[in-house]
């Protein structure tokens, strides 16, 4: 089939939903209907209804991303990180917009560009950086780097580097809260390229078969490292996937850190209440390259620049502007903040010790194996 | 003690995990409505219920994983794969996610996990159905390879991995389901893991064998005894970690060893204990290492065909007389 024949279709009607755009599954078309009455009265509030505090901390949250990925592309360049680095610039709407939904006892699980939801997510940027530079102080004690990161204290379980990877798991600690009887809800967040893996359609058969509280969000950022999902994947209205599935779903403005929280809460709530699975597709762009070593060649300049005019931050500081939440002054305050709490991250990973030499054979069990006897 | 099957004696050992333990759960394809398709887990829906006992689609790397990540938020599941040929498809998940998953997080999340289930070689099902694996799990830090090959230790190693805070590969023999064997009633009998047993005692010639080749060295003991030949019989139960230390002292006392396994031969079990007999033993060793191995071939179907892929009892004295130069 060409290329041509498919596009109108799909895309077009991805593009024309509404920022909220709720797909109802068979079972809960009532419930959602309603929902998505709901939903669009809460929107005539353009700032959702929260107080200054709150969205003053989303948008803090943001920058504190943004700044953070911009000292990392820095010290990748300099040869401080190693490996792998997976910047978040461009998508830090979602993280922020989503883990501001839920609890700090609530899982979040994420693929390998992660630094974003470790941030959102609370975990310190001293301990997110140094595990960047393979410091001993690092979130993983340096085993873990870019792309496994983890903190037990804020129930961040990961960053996992196989696409597609996190998705059985998250469904796995959505099974554990069901099995304990808690309330406490998973974040699952992927790339649209994870959704043609297996691991994504098992789960989703999974959460919905096994009713369990695991939300998972799709940051559909529309290229799976050098390849768009026009080439890569037939049916590209990622929500109506959740369909096959029976699980209730929605489309959302990923550039918008309020419209991701509301959907996210909503899908929290079915979560938390009902034990229910929800599929997001989450529509956003990533402004730099896949990785550190990624010139991006396949995306045009023009391209980039139509989502730069979205880039989530000006977006929401143009909203705060507008609504008189914060001034000029108060913004610039809050860069002046994060870009100090960053230097001090990067300060501290530089400081930091490496990992002991006998910390390579640590960790690897948790009963240990007596070595005298086995080897 | 009561002389059980190894089926049995797994059966007695989930019954007992899962009542001592709110936290054990037993999943897989079969396990629950079906009994399990081996009966391993016979009754035990009627007696833990649905929550505790769960039958899974046909999805082994969603399941597989989905277990990993319980595991990683408390619970001990049990996940048991009807064959270990189907392990295959949830690799990522046992070797990228539970091997690794202490390691990355800088020794936050350990996975208290056990996945289960008949390995080996079976009766004439061919080449997918019929294939020992333990090489490829024994082969990543991170996972622990259990292969029991009588009912008392099927039973003790069993509760053990269940009890253990790791990741364990615990492989049963698809044709030893039905053999019987004496096991002890006490309901905390646990076997450690990384423990050999001397299966048999003997003084010129070592023979380490593990599961279904337990049964067949020892037929072999028996009549190379009649010969005049005494071997001793080593099972090491856990492939990793290995009990290498007892295998070295027993060859340190025949000076031959022979190695026998059901596995192909290249990149074997068999082929690392080798290697750890020369780095420890050489001085000892009054003949080459001799190893009998499953042909290298993927399994036929044929009967006849396939019992030429599987070592016999034959195949281990022939090993013997030439390690002991008696051909």
């Amino acid at each position: 089939m060409s290329k041509q024949a498919a596009e109108p279709i799909s895309r077009a009607g991805a593009e024309e939903k509404s920022a909220t755009g709720v797909i109802e599954a068979p079972p809960d078309r009532a419930n959602l209907t309603k929902e998505k009455a709901a939903a669009k009265e809460r929107q005539k509030d353009k700032l959702s209804g929260l107080d200054s505090d709150t969205l003053i901390h989303l948008y803090r949250q943001m920058l504190l991303i943004r700044r953070f990925e911009e000292k990392a592309a820095e010290a990748y360049s300099s040869g401080k990180i190693g490996g792998f680095c997976h910047l978040y610039i461009g998508q830090e709407a979602v993280a922020v917009g989503a883990i501001s939904a839920i609890r700090t006892d609530d899982y979040v699980l994420t693929s390998y560009r992660e630094h974003g939801h470790a941030i959102a997510k609370g975990m310190s940027c001293d301990a997110i950086m140094a595990e960047l530079f393979g410091k001993v102080t690092g979130c993983s004690k340096g085993k873990g780097g870019s792309m496994h990161m983890f903190d037990k204290r804020v129930n961040f379980l990961g960053g996992h580097a196989i696409v597609g990877g996190q998705i059985p798991l998250a469904t796995g600690t959505a099974f554990g809260s069901k099995y304990q009887g808690t309330d406490q809800v998973t974040l699952c967040f992927f790339g649209e390229a994870a959704v043609n893996q297996g691991a994504f359609h098992e789960s989703l058969n999974m959460a919905q078969l096994w009713k369990l509280p695991c939300i998972y969000i799709c940051e559909n950022n529309q290229y799976g490292m050098g390849t768009s999902l026009e080439r890569a994947m037939s049916l590209r209205d990622i929500a109506q996937k959740a369909c096959a599935y029976e699980i209730a779903s929605e489309f959302v403005d990923g550039m918008d850190v309020l419209a991701v929280r509301e959907s996210v809460l909503r899908a929290v709530e079915r979560a938390r209440k009902n034990y229910l699975p929800t599929l997001l597709e989450v529509r956003t762009y990533r402004f730099m390259g896949h990785s550190m070593s990624d010139p991006g060649n396949y995306r045009t300049r023009a391209e980039i620049e139509k989502y730069q005019e979205r880039d989530p931050i000006k977006l929401f500081s143009a909203t705060l502007r507008e609504e008189k939440v914060a001034d000029d002054a108060l913004l610039e305050r809050l860069d002046k903040e994060v870009r100090e709490e960053v230097e001090h991250a990067v300060r501290f990973a530089d400081e930091s010790p490496e990992p002991p030499p006998e910390d390579l054979y640590t960790d690897i069990y948790a009963t240990p194996i007596n070595s005298s006897r086995a080897k | 003690m009561a002389t059980i099957t190894i089926r049995e004696a797994l059966n007695q050992a989930l019954r007992e995990e899962l009542t001592r333990d709110e936290k054990v759960f037993l999943m897989g394809e079969e396990v629950a409505a079906y009994q399990g398709a081996y009966k391993v887990t016979k009754g035990l829906l009627e007696e833990f219920g649905d929550k505790r006992v769960i039958d899974t689609p046909i999805t082994e790397l969603g399941f597989a994983g989905l277990g990993v990540g319980a595991a990683m938020v408390g619970l001990r599941p049990v996940v048991e794969f009807m064959t270990f040929n189907f392990s295959i498809l949830a690799t990522d998940q046992i070797v990228n996610s539970a091997a690794k998953m202490l390691y990355m997080s800088g020794g936050q999340y350990n996975i208290p996990i056990v996945f289960r289930g008949p390995g080996g070689s079976a009766f004439q099902v061919s080449s997918q159905h019929s294939q020992a694996l333990e090489s490829w799990y024994a082969y990543f830090p991170g996972l622990k390879v259990v292969m029991p090959s009588t009912a008392a230790d099927a039973k003790g190693l069993l509760k053990s991995s269940i009890r253990d805070d790791d990741p364990v590969i615990f492989i049963e023999q698809e044709r030893m389901y039905g053999n019987k064997g004496e096991v002890p009633d006490d309901p905390d009998f646990t076997i450690p893991l990384g423990v050999a047993e001397v299966k048999r005692e003997g003084t010129d010639v070592t023979i380490v064998a593990r599961s279904l080749m337990v049964p067949v060295a020892l037929k072999a003991a028996d009549a190379l005894e009649k010969e005049g030949v005494s071997c001793e019989v080593i099972d090491p139960r856990t492939i990793r970690p290995l009990d290498i230390d007892t295998i070295v002292e027993s060859v340190k006392k025949t000076n031959r060893i022979v190695l026998a396994e059901e596995s192909h031969p290249i990149c074997s079990v068999n082929a690392e204990i080798s290697a750890e007999i020369m780095e420890r033993a050489f001085d000892h060793l009054d003949a080459p290492v001799k190893r009998v191995s499953g042909a290298d071939v993927p399994m036929p179907y044929a009967k006849n065909l396939e019992q030429l892929a599987v070592p016999d009892v034959q195949q281990i004295i022939s090993a013997v007389r030439e390690v002991a130069y008696l051909d």
